[in-house]
């Protein structure tokens, strides 16, 4: 039985690199890229996807609004009909791409 | 709209002007009040507090003054007609209230029975000092309207008045009492409810996604949403735009306050209210209102006697002052005569007002009793000279 | 996994005024953290988002009033608990939260904050206290821990500080606890027990302020300050509210610490109506609101 995998959302230019979700992920699945966003700030990216569960937690933990775990199977079914959000981040939902080559390069 | 039916008394009574103050604020459909105690406006509560559990409303006494002026606004917005009374210490205190209403357009009324000043004054004993304090008391740049009754009758009506125009303008209006005004008994006639004319809050049509909660009408002023009804409102004594989010850029100030202090000074024909008599080929015109007009009506009637020539203005509407009739007066007369329970602050606007083409001559008063009608006839007779 | 093109939304977003995002707290500021638990509160006790009010004073936490997307009063500093009042009384089918920050409810708010905790108005008033006047730069407030740098302290405060658990319960507040921003969780679930009380009910909630507090206080960052939270923060539900203090680096007491009727006739409301009705009998007129026509 595949286990369940959770993932994440950032909405790269709403981070201030507070560090929040990099330390309080359960399982330590981010960390922050040295790539940065146009205000200068270092954002988080998955280091360890793998480890994810979708938890949310970073996404309680995030004092802007930039960051959300979910679980992709159970968001596919829940989300048939999207809320729309003046910022609605589009796929895929994995990683925002300026952190992809971090991912790529490993 | 006619006044609801469960709120008027009506009949004719013997009432003095705090108790007829409460009748014209139910009659004029408040359901809510918040206050605090203060000598000599406490009555006009009590007897809300007495009434409108039997008509259908709130009244509670908070802490102090800063409470009731801004807990009568949360009610405001929680779809009352609300109002408050005090006198001049409490109205010190309510000032920065008054700008948030100001600032929010909040349709409410303050209710002030003037007394002695300045701080505790004289508690028992009547003032008109308060008069360019309920003009520009808040900080910052906005307009109210001001109604000064002179019998418990007008007090009754006025405070009707009141509700009506804060509804209308969506400001803070004041009734600007005086503690022998509040404290005189005389004969009130309450009509039928069908015969009172009251303003309806005006209440947006739009639903929520259409309607900006303050992007003005044509009378440059905004409708108001209900609360609860997923207008998701954003109300704010910061600058703001037409959604009501905060935006502090001055070019915003700009178009907000302008619009603030427009929306009165434009409107001033339907709101300005006066009594005037014999004014008309007058040599003198006696400026006066509250509880001072009736001393200055005796004046009047005994200079007209001795043959001169005297004209009546009254100020009904205190503010947005008059400056149009006042300056229309001024050119024709020898003079005019303001006479106030005050060390003289309406005088300058009637000062300013006449600009220079009249002589003005202020009968004032330190407050504590009503003046003698002599001394106004005095000043009359100088001036007529 | 297959690669979704689904469009996700952060589920947060749906209670913000997504139009006026990037709000202007600063980085590792603890109210945004506060907000989600907020959010998450009102998902989990499936709250009615158009018969909330949130009424907020002025400062920073302030600011929360004019970025959810609810009817939001952000009104005069101190005063939000007495709007709070007026609007809950007038329209007792609304649930009114009040939203502000310490100084703005224990300083010039502090009056208030005793009164409607003795009347029992069923307001729910969540406190982000940072321990210091921030959005004016971060001034002594009654919280401020003694012998810590403020700006009006420049040489270390030494006026004693309130311990506003205990000052709550004292007053009659029916249910208060006390999280920080590192226990988003029981933040939550907190909140969201607030939400089926009735009464005055009160959450504070202990937030890093980085750029002013911490700063001053070479006490690190925003990050730093919640792993100290997570270090010092002993969970104790039911404690004593006279021994949860706070010290500039001792323990920080979390947790339920009252939660309690008052009494058979509950909040304001029913006292109000209850005794009107057992004077007046007939004659009293109960309506559901005071509105005008």
């Amino acid at each position: 039985m595949a286990k369940v995998q959770g993932s994440v959302q950032i909405v790269v230019e709403r981070c201030k690199a507070c560090g929040f979700c990099v330390e309080f992920c359960p399982t330590h699945v981010l960390a922050l890229s040295s790539a940065f966003n146009a205000k200068g700030y270092h954002t988080p990216y998955m280091a360890h996807p793998e480890k994810c569960s979708g938890c949310d937690l970073c996404g309680m933990y995030c004092p802007d609004f930039a960051i959300f775990g979910f679980k992709p199977e159970v968001e596919k079914k829940a989300n048939a009909e999207p809320v729309p959000s003046s910022e609605a981040v589009a796929a895929p939902p994995l990683v925002s791409t300026e952190n992809k080559e971090e991912q790529d390069a490993r | 709209m006619h006044a609801d039916p469960a709120g008027v008394l009506t009949g004719t009574h013997f009432l003095d002007g705090d108790h007829a103050c409460c009748e014209g604020a139910l009659a004029a459909g408040a359901r809510f009040s918040s206050g605090y105690p203060i000598t000599p406006s406490t009555e006009v509560v009590e007897r809300f507090a007495a009434r409108v559990p039997t008509v259908g409303g709130t009244f509670i006494q908070m802490e102090d003054e800063l409470a009731a002026s801004i807990t009568l606004q949360g009610a405001v917005w929680g779809g009352a007609k609300a109002f408050t009374v005090t006198s001049g210490p409490g109205f010190s205190l309510m000032m920065e209230h008054i700008g948030y209403a100001a600032m929010t357009e909040t349709p409410c009324v303050f209710v002030d029975v003037q007394r002695g000043g300045p701080s505790t004054g004289l508690p028992t004993l009547p003032a008109q000092q308060d008069m360019m304090q309920v003009r520009w008391g808040s900080h910052g740049d906005y307009e109210i309207i001001a109604l000064c009754p002179n019998s418990p009758q007008e007090c009754f009506d006025l405070t009707i008045t009141a509700f009506n125009y804060a509804e209308k303008y969506r400001c803070p209006v004041f009734v600007m009492m005086d503690e022998v005004v509040g404290h005189m008994t005389e004969k009130v006639v309450i009509p039928a409810p069908e015969d009172i004319e009251i303003e309806p809050r005006r209440y947006t049509t739009l639903p929520p996604k259409e309607f900006l909660a303050f992007k003005p009408g044509a009378d440059l002023v905004p409708d108001m949403p209900r609360v609860g009804e997923g207008y998701n409102v954003h109300v704010t004594g910061l600058t703001h735009d037409e959604r009501g989010y905060p935006d502090m850029r001055p070019e915003v100030q700009a178009v907000l306050v302008k619009r603030l202090v427009e929306k009165i000074t434009k409107n001033v024909d339907q709101i300005t209210l006066f009594e005037e008599d014999q004014v008309e080929g007058a040599d003198v015109v006696v400026v006066s209102y509250g509880i001072t007009s009736r001393v200055a009506q005796k004046a009047i009637d005994m200079a007209r006697e001795k043959g001169i020539k005297v004209g009546k203005f009254r100020l009904i509407t205190a503010w947005p002052f008059p400056e149009k009739q006042i300056a229309a007066i001024a050119k024709k007369v020898k003079g005019i005569v303001v006479a106030e329970l005050n060390l003289g602050q309406m005088v300058r606007e009637v000062e300013r007002a006449a600009a220079g083409q009249t002589k003005v001559r202020l009968v004032g008063h330190a407050g504590g009793s009503v003046h003698k009608p002599e001394d106004i006839l005095k000043a009359i007779m100088e001036v007529a000279r | 996994m297959s690669e979704a093109t689904v469009t996700i939304q952060n589920p947060v977003e749906q209670f913000l005024r997504m139009d006026r995002i990037p709000h202007i707290w600063c980085p590792g500021c603890g109210i945004g953290t506060s907000v989600n638990s907020f959010a998450h509160a009102l998902t989990d006790a499936n709250i009615d988002m158009k018969n909330l009010a949130i009424v907020s004073g002025i400062g920073c936490t302030g600011r929360v009033a004019g970025y959810v997307n609810l009817d939001s009063f952000h009104t005069t500093h101190g005063r939000a608990i007495p709007f709070a009042t007026g609007l809950k009384l007038a329209n007792p089918k609304l649930n009114v939260v009040v939203y502000s920050g310490d100084g703005d409810l224990f300083a010039i708010g502090g009056n208030h904050l005793i009164h409607a905790a003795r009347r029992n108005i069923d307001l729910k008033v969540v406190c982000i206290n940072n321990l210091v006047f921030a959005m004016t730069g971060g001034q002594t407030a009654p919280t401020t821990p003694g012998a810590v740098i403020t700006a009006t302290n420049p040489y270390g405060t030494y006026d004693p500080s309130f311990n506003l658990p205990y000052l709550v319960e004292a007053a009659g507040a029916v249910y208060v606890a006390r999280w920080t921003a590192f226990h988003v969780k029981q933040l939550a679930r907190s909140m969201e027990e607030m939400f089926a009380k009735k009464g005055f009910s009160f959450i504070e909630v202990l937030s890093p302020c980085p750029t002013l507090y911490q700063r001053r206080n070479k006490m690190g960052d925003g990050l730093d300050t919640m792993k100290f939270y997570k270090q010092v923060s002993k969970v104790r539900n039911g404690a004593p509210t006279s021994e949860v203090a706070l010290t500039k680096s001792g323990e920080i007491v979390v947790g339920k610490f009252v939660d309690r009727e008052r009494g058979e006739r509950g909040d304001y409301g029913n006292l109000m109506h209850d005794s009107l009705a057992g004077a007046l009998g007939e004659d009293y007129v109960e309506t559901e609101a005071c509105s005008c026509q």
